[in-house]
């Protein structure tokens, strides 16, 4: 299948998934869905360098609150549609992500993963301290429940779940896309053996800027429209760890190498989450996230899809 | 600008103090990460098991936090040892240690957070003892007992560390096993048995660690996240395997912090050491005290 064909398939069905939740019109449907898409995007975000890469970004909460607050920045300083508040939360994010990779990258793999940590904690104190973006106190978001779009009347909630699939659907083509040309070939050749692929002539530093800065501002546009979900931002929700684990946890329960892996790992975890979430409680689901990664990593190194293609390929022969 | 001295001395003095505590934390990194190559990211997490620990003897037994973490030591040698144990099977068996490695380790942070979450809640703890309080004065510079004794036991611990591994066999096996590992099998040493003995005295040190942050803070289970970036910040500047580098870098970072709070204030503290992590990568990898 080429690109093109699966990137109309992707669309096809994202038109058929936003079909569907506007049968349902379930207010509740619109913000459960709209989460599991945002990690849908962060984790395929996560996975083009970490899954294809094979480099570990332990900051995905910091990225993700990047594009949240360049959002309430522009909220405070003029409002602008939140198409255009994406693509500033994508540039800001994916500036930030070739700045980090570019001063850790040409150290060993590790040192990348412990800055982007670090990276986390600089950045929501810089928040904290910024008060025109509400500091610590947090900022309120006020939006109309609903609005006008070309003429016809427009609940506020189903457009940023239209947004949000929107973005999964690029994000999941942007991946398929890089898993089959030049530039996956050359990201699997860095996962692989670094040093082979550079002594082959493969430009790692550059390839691995590429993937960082991609990375990153996936990254920022998912984060860019969450004040406007939320309502209210502040920096310990925006720079919450649960974001970098859940974005490490379904790529790693998923599968890494493919794109398949965090689409199947996201909404699995997502959906156990928001159940979870509503019959138990928040910090369990967490809990049950930690335990799921530690047990995945270490019984099915390759992920469930890992495990499929095993039985498959058991089974062939038997 | 008008700097009054006394403030300035004070505050390079509560740096110092701070700085030997932290050299405490990062001592066990410096084992792990600089000589065995583990990059053991939870480590700030078993510095909070730590401190809980020592919490919970200290508030239903009243025993002195630091005995307490003498006493457990042996439990944290043991856990230390599993864990490695676990990764070496899972990970380094296999030389996958680097990506599903360091999301083990992650996922062992989240776990023991959430854990210590949903057991104590996110509330500060604190503990008693009877030099919580009182401050040494000392010709117009204030010494708080809560900062002079973690201080004065993390060097300690730090010295004996110092001392075990240049002058015993099992510590200079260790020095060795960073160094080449097909050597020291070569002196009928088990290098996967040295390596589990020093993850587990790495792990072991957390404990004393543990026991000292929360003298000198409350503690709630987040608070190791603030710790993950000034450990590896100090390990890094040390220079990778040098506990004297580590120990430098340890003073020169609470120094530092201490100036940047006293004189900025302190919610910008956190940033200092990250400052210091990405000036280090980008001019000097190997570090003050680097091979």
């Amino acid at each position: 299948m080429n690109t093109a064909t699966f990137s109309i398939i992707t669309a096809a069905v994202g038109l058929a998934v936003m079909a569907l939740f506007h049968w349902l019109s379930v207010d509740y449907a619109y913000f459960a869905g709209y989460t599991i898409l945002q990690f849908i995007v962060l984790a395929t975000a996560w996975n083009i360098l970490g899954g294809y890469c094979g480099y570990v970004n332990f900051g995905t909460a910091a990225f993700f609150a990047i594009g949240a607050y360049s959002s309430v920045f522009w909220y405070k300083f003029h409002p602008l549609p939140i198409p255009l508040l994406i693509v500033l939360g994508a540039v800001v994010s994916g500036i930030v992500g070739l700045g980090t990779g570019y001063l850790t990258l040409r150290l060993r793999g590790a040192f990348f993963s412990i800055a982007t940590l670090a990276m986390a904690v600089v950045f929501q104190t810089l928040v904290v301290n910024w008060d025109f973006v509400g500091g610590s106190r947090g900022a309120y978001i006020i939006h109309p429940e609903n609005f006008e779009l070309a003429g016809l009347e427009v609940h506020y909630i189903e457009y940023l779940f239209a947004l949000m699939l929107l973005l999964a659907v690029i994000a999941l083509a942007t991946a398929r896309t890089i898993e089959r040309s030049r530039l996956g070939y050359g990201f699997a050749t860095i996962r692989d053996d670094e040093l082979a692929a550079e002594a082959c002539g493969v430009p790692t530093l550059r390839l691995k800027l590429i993937a960082t800065t991609l990375s990153g501002a996936f990254m920022g546009m998912a984060g860019a429209p969450f004040p406007y979900y939320i309502g209210y931002l502040q920096p310990q929700s925006a720079f919450a760890l649960d974001y970098a684990v859940n974005s490490i946890a379904m790529p790693m329960i998923g599968g890494t190498t493919t794109w398949v892996g965090p689409l199947v790992g996201s909404i699995l975890l997502g959906s156990a989450q928001q159940y979870a979430t509503v019959t138990i409680s928040s910090a369990v689901n967490l809990l049950i996230v930690g335990l799921m990664l530690v047990a995945f990593v270490i019984i099915a190194p390759n992920g469930l899809i890992g495990l499929v293609k095993e039985s498959l390929r058991a089974r062939r022969r038997s | 600008m008008d700097i009054s001295w006394d403030l300035l001395l004070n505050a390079i003095v509560a740096g110092l103090l701070l700085g030997g505590f932290y050299a405490a934390v990062t001592a066990g990194i410096s084992i792990s990460f600089g000589m065995l190559d583990i990059v053991n990211i939870a480590h700030p997490a078993f510095v909070i098991l730590g401190s809980y620990i020592a919490y919970y003897v200290n508030i239903n037994l009243g025993i002195d936090p630091i005995l307490v973490s003498i006493i457990v030591l042996p439990a944290f040698y043991a856990l230390g040892a599993l864990v490695y144990q676990v990764y070496y099977m899972s990970f380094e068996r296999r030389g996958q240690e680097s990506l599903r490695g360091l999301a083990f380790f992650f996922g062992l942070l989240f776990v023991t957070e959430v854990s210590l979450i949903l057991v104590f809640g996110v509330d500060y703890r604190y503990v008693e003892a009877a030099y919580i309080g009182p401050s040494l004065h000392l010709a117009g510079l204030e010494l708080p007992l809560r900062m002079l004794v973690p201080c004065l036991v993390a060097l300690a611990t730090f010295g004996a560390l110092e001392l075990f591994v240049t002058r015993t066999f099992l510590g200079r096996a260790i020095m060795a096993v960073s160094q080449d590992q097909l050597a020291l099998q070569l002196m009928a040493a088990d290098p996967i048995r040295i390596k589990r003995i020093a993850f587990g005295i790495s792990i072991a040190v957390a404990s004393i660690a543990g026991a000292l942050l929360i003298i000198i803070q409350p503690v709630e289970p987040s608070v190791g996240r603030d710790y993950i970036g000034r450990v590896f910040a100090i390990c890094v500047l040390g220079g990778l395997g040098s506990l004297p580098g580590a120990l430098i870098a340890a003073f020169l970072l609470g120094v530092v912090e201490s100036l940047t709070s006293t004189f900025y204030g302190p919610s910008w503290a956190p940033a200092v050491s990250f400052g210091f992590l990405l000036l280090t990568l980008a001019f000097r990898p190997a570090g003050l005290m680097g091979r």
